[in-house]
């Protein structure tokens, strides 16, 4: 009964991360553990604000704690690519109130 | 630092403060069976749509794929509830969610058989 999390079909994808600060981190699955604790590639933050578009902060290699994390999800590419990022507008997403 | 030697009145209080802690291990145990016994409603749950909202208030609606023993979710074909208020998962179709960030599992209502569940929470509780 002590399997981990069911990520292992997300290794090697595009996954979007959802930290409980409320960022969005976006990034290709490297490795995750027991704890959720997760090893993302060539990833990106997507800040997102009411006043101007999406903006795309690379970050490079990221090793996220578990702890931290609220949603993986995995990315469409095809759904990803018809978005116009730029003209987003949105306010940030709330951070996770125990 | 010297440890102090254990005459008859220090082993009285090392007596009380074991149990003044029982209760307590008895509480953490009682919570890991109703942990398990969610584990076992949810597995049942497969294959059902549900909308799983979260402690950051954002919701999400899908059908349930698996669930792992720390309530961990995985939903398919994932839409978020308020898509114009929370964009930031429209590229996203299948997501997991971790158990710990999950406020509620909003559930179909012909999906509960409540007596029955009712009935296994009264039991745990009892320690049946």
């Amino acid at each position: 009964m002590a399997t981990g999390p069911g990520l292992e079909s997300l290794v090697d994808q595009t996954i979007s991360v959802i930290t409980n600060d409320g960022r969005n981190i976006v990034g290709v699955l490297k490795g995750f553990d027991q704890a959720t604790n997760i090893i993302l590639d060539e990833s990106h933050e997507r800040v997102y604000s009411t006043k101007e578009g999406v903006q795309q902060l690379v970050l490079g290699l990221y090793i996220i704690r578990g702890d931290n994390i609220s949603v993986v999800g995995e990315l469409d590419e095809e759904l990803d690519s018809s978005l116009d990022l730029s003209n987003l507008r949105a306010h940030p997403l709330k951070p996770v109130i125990h | 630092m010297p440890k102090k030697p254990r005459t008859p009145s220090t082993t009285q209080f090392s007596d009380q403060i074991l149990i003044a802690t029982k209760p307590r291990k008895l509480h953490l145990l009682l919570v890991r069976r109703i942990i398990v016994l969610f584990f076992s409603y949810f597995k049942d749950l497969v294959g059902r749509e549900v909308t799983v909202e979260l402690k950051n208030d954002l919701a999400i609606r899908g059908t349930l794929h698996s669930v792992d023993q720390y309530l961990n979710i995985k939903l398919e074909n994932t839409r978020v509830v308020d898509q114009d208020k929370y964009p930031h998962m429209l590229s996203v179709r299948n997501c997991f969610i971790r158990g710990s960030v999950v406020r509620y599992v909003q559930l179909p209502p012909d999906g509960v058989d409540i007596e029955l569940l009712h009935d296994a929470t009264r039991r745990e509780a009892r320690g049946g």
